[in-house]
Protein backbone atom coordinates (compact mmCIF):
# COMPACT_ATOMS: atom_id res chain seq x y z
CA UNK A 1 0.00 0.00 0.00
CA UNK A 2 1.11 3.57 -0.68
CA UNK A 3 1.80 5.70 2.36
CA UNK A 4 3.36 9.03 3.22
CA UNK A 5 5.51 9.32 6.32
CA UNK A 6 6.55 12.73 7.58
CA UNK A 7 9.97 12.22 9.12
CA UNK A 8 12.06 15.01 10.60
CA UNK A 9 9.92 17.54 8.76
CA UNK A 10 10.17 15.92 5.32
CA UNK A 11 7.51 13.79 3.59
CA UNK A 12 8.59 10.36 2.35
CA UNK A 13 6.41 8.48 -0.16
CA UNK A 14 6.63 4.72 0.22
CA UNK A 15 4.95 1.63 -1.08
CA UNK A 16 4.98 -0.94 1.73
CA UNK A 17 3.33 -4.18 2.71
CA UNK A 18 0.90 -3.64 5.58
CA UNK A 19 3.10 -5.79 7.82
CA UNK A 20 6.06 -3.41 7.70
CA UNK A 21 6.63 -1.86 11.11
CA UNK A 22 7.80 1.73 11.37
CA UNK A 23 11.24 0.61 12.59
CA UNK A 24 11.89 -1.44 9.43
CA UNK A 25 10.50 1.30 7.19
CA UNK A 26 12.88 3.83 8.76
CA UNK A 27 15.95 1.62 8.58
CA UNK A 28 15.50 -0.51 5.48
CA UNK A 29 13.38 1.66 3.22
CA UNK A 30 14.39 5.22 4.06
CA UNK A 31 17.93 4.54 5.22
CA UNK A 32 17.60 6.23 8.59
CA UNK A 33 19.58 3.64 10.51
CA UNK A 34 20.03 5.73 13.63
CA UNK A 35 16.94 4.06 15.10
CA UNK A 36 18.07 0.67 16.41
CA UNK A 37 16.40 -2.72 16.45
CA UNK A 38 16.80 -4.44 19.79
CA UNK A 39 14.17 -6.94 20.81
CA UNK A 40 11.08 -6.52 18.58
CA UNK A 41 8.95 -7.08 21.66
CA UNK A 42 8.76 -3.75 23.41
CA UNK A 43 11.17 -4.61 26.18
CA UNK A 44 14.32 -2.66 25.38
CA UNK A 45 13.42 0.82 24.07
CA UNK A 46 16.24 0.89 21.47
CA UNK A 47 13.72 1.68 18.71
CA UNK A 48 12.11 4.65 20.50
CA UNK A 49 11.09 7.52 18.18
CA UNK A 50 8.73 10.45 18.65
CA UNK A 51 5.36 10.70 16.92
CA UNK A 52 3.85 14.17 17.35
CA UNK A 53 6.30 14.61 20.20
CA UNK A 54 5.23 11.49 22.07
CA UNK A 55 7.69 8.66 22.54
CA UNK A 56 6.64 5.37 20.98
CA UNK A 57 8.31 2.08 20.18
CA UNK A 58 8.74 1.92 16.40
CA UNK A 59 8.87 -1.90 16.46
CA UNK A 60 5.28 -1.87 17.72
CA UNK A 61 3.80 0.54 15.20
CA UNK A 62 2.79 -0.48 11.71
CA UNK A 63 4.13 2.11 9.26
CA UNK A 64 0.76 2.19 7.53
CA UNK A 65 -0.97 3.34 10.72
CA UNK A 66 1.20 6.41 11.30
CA UNK A 67 -0.43 9.74 10.51
CA UNK A 68 1.60 12.01 12.81
CA UNK A 69 5.02 13.64 12.47
CA UNK A 70 7.91 11.34 13.22
CA UNK A 71 11.15 12.53 14.82
CA UNK A 72 14.20 10.28 14.78
CA UNK A 73 17.71 10.80 16.15
CA UNK A 74 18.76 12.14 12.72
CA UNK A 75 16.27 15.00 13.05
CA UNK A 76 17.42 16.46 16.34
CA UNK A 77 20.21 18.69 15.05
CA UNK A 78 21.10 20.19 11.67
CA UNK A 79 24.03 18.68 9.76
CA UNK A 80 27.19 20.34 11.07
CA UNK A 81 25.18 22.57 13.43
CA UNK A 82 25.01 22.55 17.21
CA UNK A 83 23.73 19.37 18.79
CA UNK A 84 20.44 19.13 20.64
CA UNK A 85 21.03 19.90 24.34
CA UNK A 86 20.22 16.28 25.16
CA UNK A 87 22.79 14.96 22.67
CA UNK A 88 25.39 17.39 24.05
CA UNK A 89 24.59 16.32 27.61
CA UNK A 90 25.02 12.64 26.73
CA UNK A 91 28.50 13.44 25.40
CA UNK A 92 29.48 15.63 28.34
CA UNK A 93 28.21 13.14 30.93
CA UNK A 94 29.75 10.17 29.08
CA UNK A 95 26.30 8.59 29.12
CA UNK A 96 27.12 5.69 26.80
CA UNK A 97 29.61 2.96 26.15
CA UNK A 98 28.72 0.90 23.08
CA UNK A 99 26.10 3.44 21.98
CA UNK A 100 23.54 0.98 20.62
CA UNK A 101 20.78 2.09 22.99
CA UNK A 102 21.73 5.77 22.78
CA UNK A 103 19.39 7.01 20.01
CA UNK A 104 16.43 5.49 21.86
CA UNK A 105 17.69 6.83 25.18
CA UNK A 106 18.04 10.36 23.80
CA UNK A 107 14.57 10.46 22.19
CA UNK A 108 13.04 8.95 25.30
CA UNK A 109 14.90 11.49 27.43
CA UNK A 110 13.63 14.42 25.36
CA UNK A 111 10.06 13.18 25.77
CA UNK A 112 10.71 12.57 29.46
CA UNK A 113 11.66 16.24 29.90
CA UNK A 114 8.69 17.50 27.88
CA UNK A 115 6.33 15.31 29.90
CA UNK A 116 7.62 17.05 33.02
CA UNK A 117 9.19 13.89 34.41
CA UNK A 118 12.76 15.11 34.81
CA UNK A 119 12.38 16.88 38.15
CA UNK A 120 14.69 14.63 40.15
CA UNK A 121 17.09 11.75 39.68
CA UNK A 122 14.48 9.41 41.11
CA UNK A 123 11.84 10.60 38.66
CA UNK A 124 14.25 10.32 35.71
CA UNK A 125 15.13 6.76 36.74
CA UNK A 126 11.42 5.84 36.88
CA UNK A 127 10.43 7.49 33.60
CA UNK A 128 13.52 6.32 31.68
CA UNK A 129 13.10 2.75 32.90
CA UNK A 130 11.67 1.57 29.57
CA UNK A 131 15.07 2.08 27.92
CA UNK A 132 17.60 -0.59 28.74
CA UNK A 133 21.36 -0.07 28.59
CA UNK A 134 23.25 -3.34 28.70
CA UNK A 135 26.51 -1.46 29.30
CA UNK A 136 24.76 -0.08 32.40
CA UNK A 137 25.61 3.57 31.81
CA UNK A 138 22.52 4.38 33.84
CA UNK A 139 24.04 6.80 36.40
CA UNK A 140 25.52 8.89 33.58
CA UNK A 141 22.29 8.78 31.59
CA UNK A 142 20.39 10.12 34.60
CA UNK A 143 22.97 12.91 34.98
CA UNK A 144 22.69 13.75 31.27
CA UNK A 145 18.90 14.05 31.45
CA UNK A 146 19.16 16.24 34.53
CA UNK A 147 21.78 18.42 32.81
CA UNK A 148 19.76 18.91 29.61
CA UNK A 149 16.35 19.41 31.22
CA UNK A 150 16.75 23.07 32.24
CA UNK A 151 18.34 23.87 28.86
CA UNK A 152 15.31 22.66 26.97
CA UNK A 153 12.37 25.02 26.73
CA UNK A 154 9.73 23.05 28.61
CA UNK A 155 6.90 24.68 26.67
CA UNK A 156 8.11 23.94 23.13
CA UNK A 157 7.22 20.67 21.48
CA UNK A 158 10.19 18.53 20.50
CA UNK A 159 9.04 18.28 16.90
CA UNK A 160 8.95 21.99 16.10
CA UNK A 161 11.90 24.24 16.81
CA UNK A 162 14.23 21.42 17.70
CA UNK A 163 13.71 19.65 14.40
CA UNK A 164 15.46 20.78 11.25
CA UNK B 1 11.24 -11.12 13.30
CA UNK B 2 8.52 -9.80 11.03
CA UNK B 3 4.80 -10.52 11.13
CA UNK B 4 3.34 -12.95 8.59
CA UNK B 5 1.66 -11.15 5.66
CA UNK B 6 -1.83 -9.78 6.22
CA UNK B 7 -4.30 -7.38 4.66
CA UNK B 8 -5.00 -4.10 6.38
CA UNK B 9 -8.10 -1.92 6.44
CA UNK B 10 -8.59 1.29 8.38
CA UNK B 11 -12.15 1.15 9.71
CA UNK B 12 -14.28 4.25 9.11
CA UNK B 13 -16.78 3.46 11.84
CA UNK B 14 -17.50 0.83 14.47
CA UNK B 15 -20.13 -0.69 12.19
CA UNK B 16 -17.63 -0.80 9.34
CA UNK B 17 -15.27 -2.71 11.63
CA UNK B 18 -18.03 -5.09 12.70
CA UNK B 19 -18.92 -5.73 9.04
CA UNK B 20 -15.29 -6.43 8.13
CA UNK B 21 -14.97 -8.87 11.03
CA UNK B 22 -18.19 -10.61 9.95
CA UNK B 23 -17.00 -10.92 6.35
CA UNK B 24 -13.67 -12.43 7.43
CA UNK B 25 -14.85 -14.71 10.18
CA UNK B 26 -11.75 -16.58 11.27
CA UNK B 27 -8.88 -14.54 10.00
CA UNK B 28 -9.65 -10.96 11.06
CA UNK B 29 -8.52 -9.16 14.17
CA UNK B 30 -9.02 -5.66 15.52
CA UNK B 31 -5.90 -3.56 16.04
CA UNK B 32 -5.92 -0.37 18.09
CA UNK B 33 -2.71 0.60 19.87
CA UNK B 34 -1.09 -2.67 18.88
CA UNK B 35 1.08 -2.83 21.99
CA UNK B 36 0.20 -6.45 22.72
CA UNK B 37 -0.87 -7.66 19.29
CA UNK B 38 2.32 -6.49 17.56
CA UNK B 39 4.51 -8.59 19.87
CA UNK B 40 2.36 -11.62 19.21
CA UNK B 41 2.53 -10.93 15.47
CA UNK B 42 6.26 -10.12 15.42
CA UNK B 43 6.84 -13.54 16.98
CA UNK B 44 4.17 -15.19 14.79
CA UNK B 45 2.17 -16.34 17.76
CA UNK B 46 -0.72 -14.59 16.02
CA UNK B 47 -1.06 -14.45 12.22
CA UNK B 48 -4.36 -12.80 11.29
CA UNK B 49 -5.23 -12.64 7.58
CA UNK B 50 -6.81 -9.20 8.02
CA UNK B 51 -6.14 -6.42 10.49
CA UNK B 52 -9.01 -4.01 11.04
CA UNK B 53 -7.53 -0.79 12.42
CA UNK B 54 -9.93 1.14 14.66
CA UNK B 55 -7.18 3.51 15.82
CA UNK B 56 -8.59 6.50 13.93
CA UNK B 57 -12.09 6.31 15.47
CA UNK B 58 -11.41 9.27 17.74
CA UNK B 59 -14.89 9.29 19.29
CA UNK B 60 -13.98 6.02 21.01
CA UNK B 61 -11.34 7.95 22.98
CA UNK B 62 -13.75 10.05 25.08
CA UNK B 63 -14.04 9.94 28.85
CA UNK B 64 -17.48 11.23 29.88
CA UNK B 65 -19.64 11.45 32.98
CA UNK B 66 -23.06 9.98 32.20
CA UNK B 67 -26.39 11.33 33.47
CA UNK B 68 -26.60 8.54 36.05
CA UNK B 69 -23.23 9.49 37.61
CA UNK B 70 -21.20 6.81 35.92
CA UNK B 71 -17.93 7.27 34.11
CA UNK B 72 -17.88 6.07 30.51
CA UNK B 73 -14.40 5.40 29.18
CA UNK B 74 -14.02 4.85 25.44
CA UNK B 75 -12.17 1.75 24.33
CA UNK B 76 -9.47 3.77 22.54
CA UNK B 77 -8.54 5.75 25.65
CA UNK B 78 -4.76 5.45 25.86
CA UNK B 79 -3.07 4.35 29.07
CA UNK B 80 -1.38 7.78 29.04
CA UNK B 81 -4.86 9.40 28.84
CA UNK B 82 -5.98 7.46 31.91
CA UNK B 83 -2.87 8.66 33.72
CA UNK B 84 -3.39 12.32 32.74
CA UNK B 85 -7.19 12.64 32.92
CA UNK B 86 -8.51 14.77 35.83
CA UNK B 87 -11.81 12.84 35.56
CA UNK B 88 -10.04 9.53 36.09
CA UNK B 89 -8.03 10.93 39.02
CA UNK B 90 -11.17 12.35 40.67
CA UNK B 91 -13.72 9.66 39.91
CA UNK B 92 -11.86 6.36 39.63
CA UNK B 93 -8.45 6.73 41.25
CA UNK B 94 -7.88 2.96 41.11
CA UNK B 95 -7.23 3.15 37.36
CA UNK B 96 -4.66 5.89 37.85
CA UNK B 97 -2.85 3.88 40.51
CA UNK B 98 -2.83 0.82 38.28
CA UNK B 99 -1.66 2.53 35.11
CA UNK B 100 1.67 3.45 36.73
CA UNK B 101 2.42 -0.27 36.75
CA UNK B 102 1.57 -0.85 33.07
CA UNK B 103 4.84 -1.19 31.16
CA UNK B 104 6.58 2.14 30.38
CA UNK B 105 5.67 5.54 28.97
CA UNK B 106 6.28 4.68 25.30
CA UNK B 107 3.88 1.76 25.54
CA UNK B 108 1.36 3.74 27.60
CA UNK B 109 1.30 6.37 24.83
CA UNK B 110 -0.10 3.83 22.35
CA UNK B 111 -1.73 1.05 24.35
CA UNK B 112 -5.50 1.36 24.81
CA UNK B 113 -7.90 0.52 27.64
CA UNK B 114 -10.18 -1.54 25.38
CA UNK B 115 -7.23 -3.29 23.81
CA UNK B 116 -5.86 -4.36 27.18
CA UNK B 117 -9.26 -5.72 28.24
CA UNK B 118 -9.86 -7.53 24.93
CA UNK B 119 -6.36 -9.01 24.99
CA UNK B 120 -7.14 -10.43 28.46
CA UNK B 121 -3.59 -11.20 29.50
CA UNK B 122 -3.77 -12.89 32.92
CA UNK B 123 -0.90 -10.70 34.15
CA UNK B 124 -2.54 -7.42 33.05
CA UNK B 125 -3.55 -4.78 35.56
CA UNK B 126 -6.66 -3.31 33.93
CA UNK B 127 -8.80 -6.48 33.73
CA UNK B 128 -8.42 -6.85 37.51
CA UNK B 129 -9.35 -3.19 38.01
CA UNK B 130 -12.61 -3.42 36.07
CA UNK B 131 -13.49 -6.57 38.02
CA UNK B 132 -12.77 -4.91 41.37
CA UNK B 133 -14.87 -1.91 40.31
CA UNK B 134 -17.72 -4.11 39.02
CA UNK B 135 -17.62 -2.20 35.73
CA UNK B 136 -19.68 -3.01 32.65
CA UNK B 137 -18.22 -3.77 29.23
CA UNK B 138 -20.07 -2.25 26.27
CA UNK B 139 -19.93 -4.20 23.04
CA UNK B 140 -21.11 -3.63 19.48
CA UNK B 141 -21.59 -6.63 17.23
CA UNK B 142 -23.42 -7.90 14.16
CA UNK B 143 -26.57 -8.48 16.23
CA UNK B 144 -26.50 -5.04 17.85
CA UNK B 145 -25.24 -3.67 21.15
CA UNK B 146 -24.89 -5.54 24.41
CA UNK B 147 -23.49 -5.02 27.88
CA UNK B 148 -21.52 -7.64 29.81
CA UNK B 149 -20.55 -7.27 33.48
CA UNK B 150 -16.75 -7.17 33.76
CA UNK B 151 -16.98 -10.03 36.23
CA UNK B 152 -18.34 -12.23 33.44
CA UNK B 153 -16.16 -10.87 30.66
CA UNK B 154 -12.88 -12.70 31.23
CA UNK B 155 -13.19 -16.40 30.46
CA UNK B 156 -9.63 -17.67 30.07
CA UNK B 157 -6.06 -16.87 29.04
CA UNK B 158 -6.54 -14.28 26.25
CA UNK B 159 -10.22 -15.32 26.13
CA UNK B 160 -13.24 -13.12 26.74
CA UNK B 161 -17.00 -13.00 26.27
CA UNK B 162 -16.46 -11.15 22.97
CA UNK B 163 -18.10 -13.19 20.22
CA UNK B 164 -17.27 -13.38 16.53
CA UNK B 165 -17.51 -9.97 14.93
CA UNK B 166 -17.89 -8.10 18.20
CA UNK B 167 -15.97 -4.96 19.18
CA UNK B 168 -15.48 -3.63 22.70
CA UNK B 169 -16.38 0.09 22.49
CA UNK B 170 -16.50 1.37 26.08
CA UNK B 171 -16.37 0.62 29.79
CA UNK B 172 -18.72 2.13 32.35
CA UNK B 173 -18.21 2.23 36.08
CA UNK B 174 -19.62 3.97 39.15
CA UNK B 175 -17.73 7.06 40.26
CA UNK B 176 -16.01 6.70 43.64
CA UNK B 177 -18.20 7.78 46.58
CA UNK B 178 -17.13 9.76 49.64
CA UNK B 179 -16.95 6.68 51.88
CA UNK B 180 -15.11 4.49 49.36
CA UNK B 181 -11.42 3.78 48.93
CA UNK B 182 -9.37 1.84 46.41
CA UNK B 183 -5.97 0.23 46.58
CA UNK B 184 -3.53 -1.32 44.15
CA UNK B 185 -0.25 -3.18 44.32
CA UNK B 186 1.80 -5.71 42.45
CA UNK B 187 5.05 -7.60 42.59
CA UNK B 188 7.15 -7.66 39.44
CA UNK B 189 10.83 -8.38 38.87
CA UNK B 190 11.28 -4.80 37.71
CA UNK B 191 8.89 -1.84 37.64
CA UNK B 192 6.87 -2.17 34.42
CA UNK B 193 7.48 -5.88 33.95
CA UNK B 194 4.65 -8.41 33.93
CA UNK B 195 3.28 -8.93 37.40
CA UNK B 196 4.11 -12.07 39.37
CA UNK B 197 1.12 -11.27 41.61
CA UNK B 198 -1.10 -8.21 41.62
CA UNK B 199 -4.13 -6.93 43.50
CA UNK B 200 -6.76 -4.32 42.63
CA UNK B 201 -9.10 -3.56 45.53
CA UNK B 202 -12.08 -1.32 46.07
CA UNK B 203 -14.10 -0.98 49.26
CA UNK B 204 -16.09 1.10 51.71
CA UNK B 205 -14.82 2.40 55.03
CA UNK B 206 -16.64 3.41 58.21
CA UNK B 207 -14.95 4.27 61.51
CA UNK B 208 -11.57 3.00 60.34
CA UNK B 209 -12.89 -0.41 59.31
CA UNK B 210 -13.74 -1.84 55.92
CA UNK B 211 -17.48 -2.47 55.61
CA UNK B 212 -17.34 -3.83 52.07
CA UNK B 213 -14.46 -4.77 49.81
CA UNK B 214 -13.77 -6.43 46.48
CA UNK B 215 -10.34 -7.97 45.94
CA UNK B 216 -9.35 -8.80 42.36
CA UNK B 217 -6.04 -10.69 42.26
CA UNK B 218 -4.24 -11.11 38.94
CA UNK B 219 -1.36 -13.18 37.56
CA UNK B 220 -2.51 -15.99 39.87
CA UNK B 221 -4.73 -17.83 37.37
CA UNK B 222 -6.04 -17.74 33.83
CA UNK B 223 -8.25 -14.71 34.59
CA UNK B 224 -8.35 -12.16 37.43
CA UNK B 225 -9.86 -13.81 40.50
CA UNK B 226 -12.19 -12.24 43.07
CA UNK B 227 -11.00 -13.41 46.48
CA UNK B 228 -14.42 -13.68 48.08
CA UNK B 229 -13.51 -15.54 51.28
CA UNK B 230 -10.64 -13.19 52.07
CA UNK B 231 -12.93 -10.25 51.36
CA UNK B 232 -15.57 -11.65 53.72
CA UNK B 233 -12.97 -11.99 56.49
CA UNK B 234 -11.88 -8.37 56.00
CA UNK B 235 -15.40 -7.05 56.64
CA UNK B 236 -16.51 -9.60 59.24
CA UNK B 237 -18.50 -7.64 61.87
CA UNK B 238 -17.78 -10.39 64.43
CA UNK B 239 -14.09 -9.41 64.35
CA UNK B 240 -13.68 -5.80 65.50
CA UNK B 241 -9.86 -5.73 65.37
CA UNK B 242 -8.52 -4.80 61.88
CA UNK B 243 -5.26 -6.70 62.45
CA UNK B 244 -7.20 -9.85 63.33
CA UNK B 245 -9.42 -9.39 60.29
CA UNK B 246 -6.35 -9.15 58.10
CA UNK B 247 -4.84 -12.26 59.64
CA UNK B 248 -8.04 -14.23 58.95
CA UNK B 249 -8.17 -12.84 55.41
CA UNK B 250 -4.60 -13.96 54.75
CA UNK B 251 -5.51 -17.46 55.93
CA UNK B 252 -8.69 -17.48 53.83
CA UNK B 253 -6.71 -16.53 50.75
CA UNK B 254 -5.54 -20.12 50.25
CA UNK B 255 -9.22 -21.05 49.71
CA UNK B 256 -9.67 -18.32 47.11
CA UNK B 257 -6.47 -18.69 45.09
CA UNK B 258 -4.73 -21.69 43.55
CA UNK B 259 -1.85 -20.09 41.66
CA UNK B 260 0.07 -22.12 39.07
CA UNK B 261 3.77 -22.95 39.02
CA UNK B 262 5.72 -21.28 36.27
CA UNK B 263 9.38 -20.60 35.50
CA UNK B 264 9.14 -17.18 37.14
CA UNK B 265 7.83 -18.30 40.50
CA UNK B 266 6.49 -21.38 42.22
CA UNK B 267 2.86 -21.67 43.32
CA UNK B 268 3.94 -21.45 46.97
CA UNK B 269 5.92 -18.29 46.31
CA UNK B 270 2.97 -16.70 44.47
CA UNK B 271 0.67 -17.59 47.36
CA UNK B 272 3.03 -16.01 49.86
CA UNK B 273 3.39 -12.89 47.70
CA UNK B 274 -0.42 -12.66 47.45
CA UNK B 275 -0.66 -12.72 51.26
CA UNK B 276 2.01 -10.04 51.61
CA UNK B 277 0.30 -7.93 48.96
CA UNK B 278 -3.07 -8.26 50.67
CA UNK B 279 -1.56 -6.89 53.87
CA UNK B 280 0.15 -4.00 52.11
CA UNK B 281 -2.81 -2.96 49.96
CA UNK B 282 -5.38 -3.21 52.77
CA UNK B 283 -3.00 -1.41 55.14
CA UNK B 284 -2.61 1.36 52.59
CA UNK B 285 -6.40 1.64 52.11
CA UNK B 286 -7.04 1.89 55.84
CA UNK B 287 -4.21 4.38 56.30
CA UNK B 288 -5.44 6.67 53.54
CA UNK B 289 -9.10 6.44 54.48
CA UNK B 290 -12.14 7.04 52.32
CA UNK B 291 -12.31 9.09 49.13
CA UNK B 292 -9.08 8.11 47.38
Amino acid sequence: MDIVLTINGRPHHLSVEPRVVLLDALRDRIGLTGTKKGCDQGQCGACTVLIDGQRVLSCFVLAATVTGEITTIEGLAPEGGPLHPMQQAFIEQDALQCGYCTPGQILSAIACVHEGHAGSAEEVREYMSGNLCRCAAYPNIVQAVLQAAPQMDATAGPTSAETV
Amino acid sequence: MKPAPFDYVRAESVHHAVRLLAENKDGARIIAGGQSLMTAMNFRMSSPALLVDIGELEHLRDITLTADARLRIGALTRHADLDASPDIAAHTPLLRKAIRHVAHTAIRNRGTFGGSLSHADPASELPACVMALDATIHIVGPDGDRVVPARHFFTGVHETALGAGEVLVAVELDVIKADEVSGFGEFARRQGDYAMVGLAAHGRIAAGLLTAVDLAFFAVGSTPILARRAAAALVDPATPDPAQRLQRAREALSLDLDPPDDPQSSAAMRMELARVLLGRVVGDMLARGAGA
